[in-house]
């Protein structure tokens, strides 16, 4: 059955003066209708890099090198720039990390939400006001007239990624691309925004990617999840699986460092020895190697391709 | 834009105003203390009125009737307020009051200053912006090794240059004077080059003098500033909606790099005026800054300090106005009330 | 452990300046000029100051290529009779004096205000602010045209012969030092709240010397940056101040004044007074702003990308 998205061996390059550095390093993802999955994975592991190359909005100088994206059957990742914007903000939409970051500070609520509207079909400027209202409504926001004619800094930072979700629901995209939506809010706030996410992906039937390196977030929402590590997917299958029984050493040392599953109060914190390599610093073999409890000799040679691990999770790892 | 003053960040902002207001009335009074001081003391008033040829007794008595001898303080507020009432003494060489020579003289500086100011904005705008948009691209190269070099050359150096050019070697343009001009309000004030051809032509090569000195810095500037725009993340947001670029670089970017520009452009009205002076002394354009040097050549201290005192008045005012507007649209200012 | 000399001769900033042939070129042409300059009274043919070298007969020759020309003046002579090429060093020698004096002048004042500002905080820094702001608000060029005139108009004109040089780097120095003061303040700001500050503060070393051994040395590269722009506009100040006859005196003449009297004669044909010393001046101002565009790419990578 045809994927609604699938990453087929994504590879993606940033070209420096001393040469290209490889940040994706073949890249597998499927995506259905209505599916949450989670990208999880440290800063720098690629996870950011990968929901930007989907709409091939990857910030230069990194280019896709290799592979294929393609959504509802067609190959976008050969699209030009022109056919591309039909899907940004359109079929595919995104949410960035900082609310206050993305929204523009010199114009209105009201003007950011009706441009994008009218960036992609025809249609009158009331036509588009009546629209933005209603999603601002889905996304509980309340006396959105008034929100529609103010500026994004007299908005708390809670309120304006409810606005941000309410403008990518504006073109009822297929696809939502969430990159660390809740990382730059409070806490209380963090939960609000996820359940809205949620609910807003079942009600509207749309796929989401949530990207992010919350761990408890991820097991908490999608369905399906995938890790990354050094530009690789490490593991990916079923959420509560993996949550449950991880089987990549990774993996299990990170469900292991959450304080609350493993660690209860007064025991030591779990950490994984050493730091995840820098792209430029990645050792050869498996890429996890030299901080792995499980090494042998054959890690630190040979690459481990993602295999059937069973019950739905497939992991990358040579000794299980 | 309604102005409501009920949020704290409006009353912020009433007291923000009111802080930069009296800043700015502090300053005035302290530039008008400065000219007075020099006024007093450099000046003869005595002579300026009746001449040298009168008997010691007869000027002592002049002095007296004058107020000369009355302590610094009680002159000193004599004169603010024979200012504030428009009152500036009279002139030396022209033998008239101060500021009726000065509001003469005026017409002709404001229009060289708007030349130059409309020629700065039709050719760094488009300028700017290109080469933030490509800035590899052999144009954008150009442009910037271009300014590096407008930067490098005085603009009194430009001006005579262009008139060998122009003018000596070429002759299509006048080398000098401003031309026929017209009375605009028929009261005698406002002569205008604007409204007549020759007029027109006698202000081709000074304004373009005088916008040459700016017309780098105002290129960079946008350039810098638009560069700095393109790499912020609402930016690259928009280019995630799936706007067209025409709309994000005209449109959001461009806004954003508006704002600060045009507050400099605000400060830079001082400097302006400065290059002035260089300005009309080549093209011998009877302007203010023509006036000045007059004034300082032939030792018309009334006339100076009065030029002083409504030079600076006018760039305080400027640089309280452009102040207060960047509070309005930067809020982050207004509370620590510094930039 | 490696000398300072070979960590420069090893850092990024001599690699840097070693690929940009912009750069090199300029820094080689500013030693070539300060050379001239400074070897001016041995080099020149004669010295233009000296009033018995001058003799009006010779006015007005124009280079010795043209037509009319003498092989004694290469460069023609100008409206008094003076040799064009000797002026032109010699008033070159005036420009860099005056430069490199007043930016020293600009230095020392508002850096020592800056520091101050910026470390001390609290009244000094608003007051001294405060000054800087005021000052800042009314362009250089009409203070130093003003100081100029009532210098001349108090003191006459002989005295003002003999304090020329003096006084416009006064004028020019007191002029600028504003940007000196705001560019310091706003560094000692940043490097103020980092750890090694709180870590000399907590060994008990004074508050002068945290400020001047610590803090300045990390505040060097903003300095060196403005310091060239600062350079080149006191150059062209003066410049500037001779050509309204504020600046130099007619018979020192600088590049400025030069540019001056020829002007007058730019009508009647005599162009090489004026267009000489106008190209002296704008490949100097020139090659000291490329310097510093390049000094300032290398140092703030984060401000010019692509």
């Amino acid at each position: 059955m045809p994927h609604l998205l699938e990453l087929h061996d994504l590879e993606v390059r940033f070209a420096l003066r001393t040469g290209d550095i490889i940040a994706i390093d073949g890249v597998d993802l499927t995506l259905d209708k209505g599916e949450t999955l989670g990208l999880v994975g440290e800063s720098g592991a690629g996870k950011s890099v990968t929901g930007f190359s989907i709409i091939n909005l990857i910030s230069k100088p990194g280019y896709i090198s290799k592979g294929k994206i393609i959504f509802n059957g067609d190959e976008i990742s050969s699209y030009s720039d022109e056919k591309m914007r039909e899907i940004r903000g359109n079929k595919i939409s995104m949410i960035f990390q900082d609310p206050m970051m993305t929204l523009n500070p010199v114009f209105t609520i009201g003007f950011q939400m009706i441009e994008t509207l009218q960036a992609h079909r025809k249609i009158s400027k009331a036509d588009a006001r009546n629209i933005a209202l209603e999603k601002l409504k889905k996304v509980h926001i309340p006396s959105p007239e008034q929100r529609l004619e103010q500026y994004p800094h007299e908005l708390s930072g809670g309120m304006r990624q409810r606005i941000i979700i309410a403008i990518s629901l504006l073109t009822d995209p297929a696809i939502i691309i969430a990159d660390e939506p809740t990382t730059a809010l409070d806490v209380t706030i963090q939960a609000e925004i996820m359940d809205l996410l949620q609910e807003l992906c079942e009600s509207e039937n749309m796929a989401l990617i949530l990207i992010t390196h919350d761990l408890g977030v991820v097991s908490q929402v999608t369905e399906r999840m995938a890790v990354m590590y050094a530009g690789k997917i490490i593991e990916c299958g079923l959420t509560d699986q993996i949550v449950k029984h991880p089987v990549h050493p990774y993996t299990e040392g990170l469900i292991k460092s959450i304080p609350g599953t493993v660690i209860t109060p007064g025991c030591d914190l779990v950490q994984i020895p050493g730091m995840m390599p820098t792209l430029t610093n990645i050792p050869p073999g498996c890429a996890f190697n030299p901080r792995c409890y499980l090494k042998e000799a054959i890690c630190t040679t040979k690459t481990p391709e993602l295999k059937d691990a069973g019950n739905g999770v497939w992991a990358a790892c040579h000794m299980r | 834009m309604v102005i409501k003053i009920n949020t704290i960040q409006d009353k912020f902002m009433v007291a923000f105003i009111i802080r930069r207001a009296i800043q700015a009335i502090l300053v005035m009074l302290i530039i008008s203390l400065i000219g007075f001081s020099i006024k007093s003391n450099i000046g003869d008033p005595v002579r300026d009125l009746v001449g040298e040829r009168v008997t010691p007794a007869e000027r002592a008595e002049i002095a007296d009737q004058l107020g000369l001898n009355d302590p610094f303080s009680t002159q000193y507020i004599r004169f603010v307020k024979n200012v504030l009432h428009g009152d500036f003494g009279t002139s030396l060489i022209y033998r008239k009051p101060c500021l009726e020579v000065i509001l003469k003289h005026a017409p002709a500086t404001i229009e060289l200053v708007l030349g130059a100011a409309l020629i700065i904005i039709l050719i760094s705008l488009p300028l700017g912006v290109f080469s933030a948009l490509k800035p590899k691209h052999l144009f954008s190269r150009f442009i910037m090794g271009f300014s590096t070099l407008g930067v490098s050359i005085p603009v009194f150096l430009t001006a005579i240059m262009f008139i060998y050019l122009f003018s000596v070697t070429l002759g299509w343009l006048p080398s000098y004077g401003r031309g026929e001009t017209i009375d605009i309000f028929n009261n005698g004030y406002w002569n205008s080059g604007f409204l007549t051809i020759d007029g027109l032509r006698h202000l081709i090569l000074p304004c373009i003098s005088l916008a040459s000195i700016m017309l780098p810095l105002y290129i960079r500037l946008i350039r810098s500033e638009m560069m700095e725009v393109l790499e912020t993340e609402y930016i690259k947001y928009a280019w995630a909606k799936g706007l067209s670029p025409m709309r994000i670089w005209l449109v959001h970017a461009f806004k954003n790099t508006l704002l600060p520009v045009v507050t400099v452009f605000g400060l830079q009205i001082g400097i302006m005026f400065a290059f002035t002076i260089l300005t009309e002394t080549v093209f011998q354009w009877q302007g203010m800054g023509f006036m000045f040097l007059e004034a300082i050549q032939r030792a018309d201290i009334s006339l100076l300090i009065a030029y002083l005192v409504i030079v600076a008045s006018v760039f305080v005012l400027v640089n309280t106005v452009v102040d207060i507007f960047y509070g309005f649209i930067n809020p982050t200012v207004r509370i620590s009330g510094t930039k | 452990m490696k000398s300072s000399l070979q960590k420069f001769k090893e850092s990024y900033f001599l690699y840097s300046f070693r690929q940009d042939k912009v750069a090199m070129a300029s820094f080689i042409a500013i030693i070539i000029f300060i050379i001239l300059a400074i070897t001016a009274p041995w080099t020149a043919p004669m010295d233009p100051y000296d009033a018995n070298n001058i003799d009006i007969m010779n006015s007005e020759i124009p280079p010795s290529w043209n037509e009319g020309g003498e092989a004694a003046f290469p460069l023609g002579t100008d409206n008094m009779g003076r040799d064009m090429l000797s002026t032109m060093l010699y008033g070159l020698r005036t420009s860099i004096m005056i430069g490199i004096g007043a930016v020293s002048l600009q230095a020392l004042i508002g850096i020592f205000m800056g520091l101050s500002a910026g470390y001390l905080g609290g009244k000094t820094d608003a007051i001294l602010m405060r000054i800087a702001d005021i000052q800042f608000s009314f362009p250089y060029l009409m203070l130093a045209i003003l100081v100029g005139a009532i210098f001349q108009i108090v003191f006459g004109i002989s005295r003002y012969e003999q304090l020329a040089i003096p006084l416009l780097i006064l004028i020019i120095g007191f002029a600028e030092w504003p940007m000196y003061a705001r560019t310091i303040r706003a560094s000692v700001m940043r490097e103020k709240n980092k750890e090694y500050v709180e870590a000399a503060k907590v060994i008990g070393l004074s508050k002068s010397v945290i400020m001047v051994r610590h803090v300045l040395p990390n505040s060097l590269t903003s300095l060196m940056v403005i310091s060239t722009i600062q350079i080149a506009n006191a150059v062209m100040s003066e410049a500037a101040l001779s050509f309204l006859g504020l600046g130099m005196p007619v018979t020192m003449p600088s590049l400025g004044s030069l540019i001056r009297s020829g002007f007058d004669y730019i009508f009647s044909g005599s162009w090489w007074i004026t267009i000489f010393p106008g190209i002296l001046l704008i490949l100097f101002v020139l090659a000291i702003n490329l310097l510093g565009d390049w000094l300032r790419d290398v140092l703030n990578p984060k401000l010019y990308k692509g």
